[in-house]
């Protein structure tokens, strides 16, 4: 197998001095023998690889949350995270925008490579990562400012000032996440106002102003009803068109529907990784037919 | 119970002085008490004009602002958003320590060090000085304010801190545009209390600043306060049931509106901030 990274190249003169790495990078069929751990179908298929997650280990103090893990995310392509409650996923995908950094006296090991750049290393600026990784989280978390101001947060703080290219921020994110028609016309009411649905899409076209290539979504619709669930599936099923989505989800026929890929989390190891139709009907693991059978978690 | 405890003495408070007080509006016009622009029930020539006093609390209170909101915000700031929890664990008890000297320590400090200090570089000001008295009150609600403010700050969401280092703010644009904002009705209130507490503070001022009833926005210049006069007075030789000794209950009145009036105003602003986000 040959591999086909657009970044190839730079991600191996960087590695000249980091010697497993471009072995990973190299012979992704590596990863194949780490217990458990299995390539993205998609990126074995010869297709670039977005995110490449090379050992990835987490502690939280001196808790370990996630073991080992090597993953590769193909770009524009939705992969789901499965797997019980406190396996990992949340923690997993908050490595990938640096979010544990927030997290007092945690520690990370292993690599990130984001188009074949190494998110931990020292050179990276974080503030320039999230604004290309962007993230909603499990509990939607609007500010207490109006609509109009959380979506142009992130814009403002990239440093845009003028009002007419904020406004067409505003509205084209509203629009992607499908929320514009319900609040057009009160952008200016605080956006505590809005219902739990109406939060949590206000919460993704947020993320989405920012202009990220990569989306982040912790179990976005864990809080929804079955309208707004399936408003925010046909969401990601857009959106994946230009962004390369990593979402969480604790609903087995949601990852079925919404996702190309599916990794299923087990005390935070990668257990299984595969297509989703190819998990959901043929899983290697016995774990994972467990798990997809609804005989635990 | 305990409320309708609290409220019971405020009414008897307030009944005692406004009975008492009759006393002195029977001699002395209102016109007069807001108008004049001399206090000098001491002296033969008397003057009811209440104004001297109320612009020398304010002052002090201003003065005392400008000491302890910048610097206390700052500093609640810092450890609540900087500092190791180790190191905020040791601050805010040594906080509480500070906030436990006696005032008449302040006052000491600030007539044997500050105001010599002061008449260092400013040559033109007098010994007792409304300056020396802002600075010490000021270090003297500092604790307060950081205390309360931190606690404010402390109490505004993670996820909130997250969702904006997540939109690619750093940690100091995050502070200023979501953490003090949304604090910002607790850090208001917190401000209120504390000047309510410097317009309320007495021993440092009588000390400090002088006894000198004295309409001017001069921080250089000897002042009384309205704590301290009354004060004075209640420890001095007046005749008990004269003009002048009733003078302070009509003081006290005063500064008993001014009180009420800040806190309504904090309640205000504290309606006015939930309304836009709750
Ligand atoms: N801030 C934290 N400090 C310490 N331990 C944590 C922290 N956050 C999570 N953990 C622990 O790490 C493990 C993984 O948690 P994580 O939130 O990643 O699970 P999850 O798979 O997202 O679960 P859920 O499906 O319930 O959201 C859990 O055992 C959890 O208790
Ligand atoms: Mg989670």
């Amino acid at each position: 197998m040959t591999d086909h990274h657009p970044n190839a190249p730079l991600e191996l003169t960087r590695a000249t001095s980091n010697g497993p790495l471009a072995e990973q990078v190299q012979a992704p069929e590596d990863l194949d023998r780490h217990d458990g751990n299995v390539a993205a179908p998609a990126v074995e298929r010869g297709q670039a690889s977005m995110i490449t997650v090379s050992d990835l280990s987490f502690y939280y103090g001196a808790v370990q949350a996630l073991t080992d893990v090597s993953m590769r995310i193909p770009p524009r392509n939705v992969t789901a995270l499965i797997g019980p409650s406190g396996c990992g996923k949340s923690t997993f995908l908050r490595c990938i925008n640096r979010m544990n950094d927030l997290i007092e006296e945690s520690r990370v090991e292993g690599s990130i490579h984001i188009e074949g750049q190494d998110i931990y290393s020292p050179q990276t600026d974080v503030v320039e990562l999230r604004k290309r990784v962007g993230m909603v989280f499990q509990k939607s978390n609007p500010f207490p400012k109006s609509i109009f101001d959380n979506v142009a947060y992130g814009p403002r703080v990239a440093g845009i000032r003028s009002r007419t290219a904020l406004e067409e921020i505003v509205e084209s994110s509203l629009f992607q996440a499908a929320l514009w028609d319900e609040v057009k016309d009160r952008l200016d009411a605080s956006a505590l106002k809005l219902s739990g649905g109406q939060q949590q899409r206000l919460c993704i076209a947020r993320a989405l102003a920012t202009g990220p290539e990569v989306l982040l979504m912790d179990e976005p619709a864990s809080a929804l009803d079955p309208a707004s669930t399936a408003r925010i599936e046909d969401l990601v099923s857009e959106l994946k068109e230009h962004y390369t989505i990593v979402i969480v989800t604790h609903n087995m026929h949601q990852a079925a529907r919404v996702s190309d890929q599916t990794a299923f989390f087990f005390e935070g190891r990668l257990f299984e990784m595969s297509e989703t139709a190819e998990l959901f009907t043929n899983p290697k693991q016995k774990k994972t037919e467990d798990y997809i059978g609804g005989r635990f978690g | 119970m305990c409320a309708a405890v609290s409220v019971l003495t405020t009414l008897g408070i307030v009944v005692v002085l406004l009975s008492q007080a009759r006393g002195f509006f029977q001699e002395v016009s209102l016109v007069e008490f807001f108008t004049d622009t001399r206090w000098t029930p001491l002296f033969e020539q008397k003057h009811y004009g209440i104004l001297p006093l109320v612009s020398g609390t304010m002052l002090v209170a201003a003065g005392s602002a400008l000491v302890a909101l910048p610097v206390g915000l700052c500093t609640a700031i810092y450890l609540s958003e900087y500092a190791a929890p180790r190191f905020r664990e040791v601050v805010k008890p040594v906080l509480e320590i500070l906030a436990g000297i006696p005032s008449v320590v302040y006052g000491f400090v600030a007539v044997v060090f500050i105001s010599p200090i002061i008449r260092e570089i400013f040559p033109s000001a007098d010994v007792f000085n409304a300056a020396s008295a802002s600075l010490v009150v000021g270090v003297m609600i500092l604790p307060m304010v950081i205390s309360l403010s931190e606690d404010v700050l402390g109490s505004v969401p993670q996820a909130l801190r997250e969702a904006s280092c997540a939109l690619g703010a750093s940690q100091f644009e995050t502070i200023v545009r979501v953490v003090v904002p949304a604090a910002l009705s607790g850090i208001v209130a917190s401000f209120l209390l504390a000047v309510s507490r410097a317009i309320g503070e007495t021993m440092a001022v009588t000390l400090a600043a002088g006894a000198t009833p004295n309409l001017t926005l001069n921080p250089l210049e000897s002042i009384q306060t309205m704590t301290a006069y009354i004060a004075q007075v209640s420890m001095g030789e007046t005749e008990h049931g004269s003009t002048g000794y009733n003078s302070i209950f009509a003081v006290g009145i005063s500064l008993f509106v001014i009180t009420l009036l800040m806190n309504l105003l904090s309640q205000w602003v504290l309606s006015r901030m939930r309304e836009k986000y709750e």
